[in-house]
């Protein structure tokens, strides 16, 4: 993916008039950049203050020194429960990438080479389920999760969540291009079976695509809302993100508190997105092209 | 059997000849059953590769959605057992209630007011992205930093950038002198702060989208126009945008979907009790919002079980306007 990005875009079209455009452009960038960093920033800020100093006109701009002590306030609020929102959501957005990159691949792989009865209109099927929006099945999704004796429990947010459309179709047009036929006859010559063809040759071949993925279905499940809401509803056991909103409801607002909680729930995947950064920028930009 | 296929190696065809013999010689009298292992390996793995997708979309996608329309069907109160079949008196209701109509004009025109312009700074910020050299991985991964944020996270940082009497935007406004703004109370103004926070987090994602798009543009194109004189800017409209008319009918599919299903940054713009409730007056409720409240404030599964179903509808009425849309606005340049 590092190599379709470097080969791509070396050539920019620069011609014409040189300098001033691109002082211009720069000029431009800097400005988004900084509007798409504040509210980030902000979050700092405010996660790193006093209830007085959030609440002065004009308001603090700058870092001041109560993070930790923020810091030690969220985690010792036992209405938010957010060290176990924290390690809920580690749980369960970890379990949800494994499955996903596995069943998707297992599945990708299906689709882009090997060659069976109803393949295409299978494929379909998983084009038509990107589409549904999740508020269709909400309803019985709910009443299914507690006939299982699973609201308020991980499973909730696991299972349903183990398998991708997305993930598939993303699998199966990575898969077309990234592993020749060739290789596929030649492990079958060689005696390979169907599985082991999957795991020695086109696995490793898939690991980009894979590593995207994976870091797709992470942000997706850390970051979700809706269906942890409906279902999470015991405040003993949340994720982290229903922990923000518990620390958010009070009849008193405690912004420096919030704003440590924010914090500490966002840190974790800007980590992630500065370590994979390339990755990221690249599988936003193959799909785009593939789609 | 053993043999590692390498890839740099198993393309050639000599290599197959000499690896393919150990094979057999591993055990002649198990060829039979081998061979059938083999068909049957070939046969029926596919089928179970792909049936976890199938198996846990039948369980988990299929089978809710059908049941979706019976429980639209009943008048059934969340937690009993109990239930009424009143054919389609829910959607009759439906069709009555003002509170629905009005999350349903909240969730059209705050989709409407946060995709147009999301879409075209998208496509100038992308054009932007496409002009430099230096810094290009850093401004690329600068302008979709937000989408690491969740929308939980979002709502509670944009509420407090609005607040009223110690916000930074009213701050802003007043070194300007500009009055301060209610911003959760009035609609326009809580449209506008609930809008801001969908494009900060969206546009960057729409630009490299674009972006990808752009550099797949054949570069002769260019320079065959600017051999004939035309300027950037008509370049711009006269190449770049038709060239991008799929990239831009898929985002504009994808920003439907999404728009249609607003939650998160609503539901925390406003803290505290009756969140779901979207202001005082409804002025931002949407329709997913309505659909919770239904279903869990006031306990009526079978009116949420109608409202999931015309959220659907109005979803694909959506898409569908939209796809002929884009393409008859591209199609006549």
């Amino acid at each position: 993916m590092a190599t379709y990005l470097g080969t791509v875009t070396k050539e920019a079209p620069s011609r014409g008039r040189p300098r001033r455009t691109s002082r211009w452009t720069y000029a431009t960038l800097t400005l988004i950049v900084l509007v798409s960093f504040f509210p980030l920033y902000f979050m700092f800020v405010g996660a790193s203050r006093t209830n007085d100093q959030i609440g002065q006109v004009p308001p603090p701009l700058l870092p001041g020194g109560n993070l930790f002590k923020n810091l030690s306030r969220v985690f010792g609020n036992h209405d938010a429960n957010i060290l176990t929102g924290l390690v809920n959501s580690l749980v369960a957005a970890a379990c949800v990438t494994v499955s996903v990159v596995f069943f998707a691949s297992l599945a990708g792989f299906a689709f882009a080479k090997l060659r069976f009865r109803g393949a295409n209109a299978l494929l379909l099927v998983i084009i038509g389920a990107m589409m549904i929006p999740v508020q269709l099945g909400v309803i019985p999704l709910y009443l299914t999760m507690v006939r299982l004796g699973w609201n308020s429990h991980l499973e909730a947010i696991i299972v349903p969540f183990m398998v991708s459309g997305f993930g598939v179709f993303m699998m199966r047009q990575y898969a077309a291009q990234a592993v020749p036929d060739e290789l596929i006859e030649a492990a079958r010559v060689d005696g390979c079976n169907t599985w082991r063809m999957y795991w020695n040759v086109v696995l490793p071949a898939l690991r980009p695509a894979a590593a995207v993925l994976g870091i797709f279905s992470f942000i997706t499940c850390w970051n979700d809302f809706f269906w942890p809401l409906v279902i999470m509803q015991d405040p003993n056991n949340p994720t982290v993100q229903i922990s923000l909103r518990s620390l958010g409801t009070g009849y008193y607002q405690d912004y420096s508190q919030v704003f440590a909680g924010t914090f500490v729930a966002t840190v974790p995947l800007l980590l992630v997105f500065i370590v994979f950064g390339r990755q990221i920028i690249g599988g936003i930009m193959e799909g785009a092209v593939k789609a | 059997m053993s043999v590692h296929v390498n890839p740099a190696t198993a393309t050639a065809g000599e290599q197959q000849v000499v690896a393919a013999p150990p094979a057999p010689a591993g055990g002649r009298r198990r060829r039979g059953r081998f061979a059938f292992l083999s068909r049957w390996d070939i046969k029926v793995s596919p089928y179970v590769y792909v049936a976890p997708f199938f198996l846990l979309f039948a369980a988990f996608g299929v089978y809710p959605m059908l049941y979706t329309l019976f429980v639209a069907l009943q008048k059934w109160t969340l937690g009993s057992d109990i239930r009424l079949n009143i054919g389609g008196h829910n959607f009759v209701e439906l069709w009555h209630d003002d509170a629905f109509w009005n999350s349903v004009f909240n969730t059209f025109g705050l989709f409407v007011f946060a995709t147009v312009p999301q879409l075209l700074g998208a496509l100038v910020l992308a054009n932007l992205l496409n002009r430099i050299n230096f810094g290009r991985t850093f401004f690329r991964l600068a302008v979709v930093i937000p989408v690491a944020t969740s929308t939980a996270v979002v709502g509670i940082v944009f509420n407090q950038l609005y607040s009223t009497d110690f916000g930074i935007v009213n701050w802003l406004l007043h070194l300007v002198g500009v009055h301060p703004v209610d911003w959760h109370s009035s609609q326009p103004g809580s449209w506008f702060a609930i809008v801001t926070m969908v494009n900060w987090r969206w546009t960057g994602y729409n630009a490299l989208i674009y972006l990808a798009a752009m550099q797949a543009i054949p570069k002769d194109l260019y320079e065959s126009a600017s051999l004939d004189g035309a300027s950037a800017t008509r370049q711009f409209f006269r190449i770049t945008i038709p060239m991008l008319r799929p990239t831009i009918i898929f985002t504009v599919i994808i920003s439907t979907i999404g728009g249609i299903q607003l939650f998160g940054e609503p539901v925390t713009f406003k803290t505290g009790a009756g969140s779901m409730q979207g202001g005082t007056t409804g002025q931002f409720q949407t329709v997913t919002m309505y659909l919770y409240q239904e279903m869990f404030e006031r306990q009526r599964l079978g009116y949420a079980g109608a409202i999931a179903w015309v959220i659907v509808l109005l979803t694909a009425l959506t898409v569908l306007i939209n796809f002929t849309l884009v393409r008859r606005i591209n199609s006549d340049k």
